[in-house]
């Protein structure tokens, strides 16, 4: 296929994204106008940090009128397991994609992007496919955040809440299957969960852990534990 | 003002650097195969982690955003395509919001 087809079908693919990207952004543009924040800031956030939560934990910040240094610290923490993911993808996509086109790529990976691109079958992979997915996330993302600041609350109430679970089911959607094919996937995600419910239910000193911290330590402890019981099996 | 657009230039590239550079670097390592296995498994632990316990508020009130999810996880179950599975999902929000709230 050429790279007009490929990102064709990355456009298509990441609709599910797009879909779930519009209500956090019109709620983000929503509650920062709330608190006077400027328009342009706001969009200008969106377009260039392009990150849900943190820009979230900006705005929180910004309201208790926190200094930015520690602002920007709270982000790089919210953002570490960015770390882990691109570096899996790095892997996942190095001989599929020309490595000029890394930088680019990598500006639009987010959770739920890194997500799809890495449960897309290797046949499918390429760069084409790859920007339409980021493009059309990307999009939604800035689009939506311009509908909240100029326009406010554009969907009714009950619609906003109800795609709220959007990118969940998307999650589910691309994890549910693979657990049901492979006995690794399976064993790996359900101590993943396993460390996820003590991290967030068990013994202080961990409920207390930023989710940014809890993510990595879920994601290292199960991942090394998988690659350490399945040395010699399939994926 | 000022201080809004240095504190935007601070967080994209806090944002931006961790994207990009391992993206860059692991792109040209040939690791051994324990850590190939272990990056494989990443897409499958990290999605766990960002699903669970999130997805129990992901509704205002709770119970609606369950009932989502089970049934996009009964959805996946059946290997619905993704649209499916989403839309189902949004679909059994709403309806849940109509009727019980």
């Amino acid at each position: 296929m050429n790279f007009i087809d490929n990102f064709k079908e990355g456009l298509k693919r990441g609709i599910t994204i797009a879909l779930g990207y519009i209500p956090t952004a019109i709620t983000f543009g929503l509650i920062a106008s709330s608190q006077a924040v400027p328009a342009q800031i706001s969009i200008l956030m969106s377009a260039l940090v392009y990150a849900g939560a943190s820009q979230f934990v900006a705005l929180n910040l910004i309201k208790l009128d926190t200094g930015i240094i520690s602002i920007i610290l709270t982000t790089f923490i919210v953002n570490l397991r960015h770390f882990l993911m691109t570096a899996a993808l790095g892997q996942r996509i190095k001989d599929k994609v020309d490595h000029k086109w890394m930088p680019l790529l990598a500006f639009g990976i987010t959770d739920e992007s890194f997500s799809l691109i890495s449960l897309t079958d290797n046949d499918s992979l390429s760069f084409g496919f790859i920007l339409g997915i980021n493009l059309i996330g990307y999009l939604a993302w800035v689009i939506g955040t311009i509908f909240g600041v100029y326009l406010g609350n554009v969907l009714p109430e009950i619609i906003q809440v109800s795609m709220k679970i959007a990118l969940y089911a998307m999650f589910i959607g691309l994890l549910v299957p693979s657990m049901k094919r492979s006995k690794p996937v399976l064993f790996v995600a359900v101590l993943a969960l396993l460390i996820s419910a003590l991290l967030n239910w068990g013994p202080a000193f961990l409920t207390s852990l930023a989710q940014g911290w809890k993510i990595i330590i879920i994601t290292i402890i199960s991942s090394t534990a998988g690659a350490c019981y399945f040395r010699n099996e399939e994926v | 003002m000022n201080k809004l657009i240095l504190l935007i230039i601070g967080m994209t590239l806090v944002t931006y650097l961790p994207r990009m550079l391992p993206m860059l670097l692991f792109s040209q390592l040939d690791l051994p195969p324990f850590l190939v296995k272990f990056f494989k498994f990443i897409p499958y632990t990290a999605l766990t982690a960002l699903i669970f316990p999130a997805v129990l508020n992901a509704t205002p009130d709770h119970w609606s955003g369950i009932f989502g999810a089970l049934l996009a996880a009964l959805f996946a179950l059946r290997e619905n395509s993704l649209f499916t599975v989403v839309f189902s999902s949004i679909a059994a929000v709403l309806c849940w919001q109509l009727f019980f709230i």
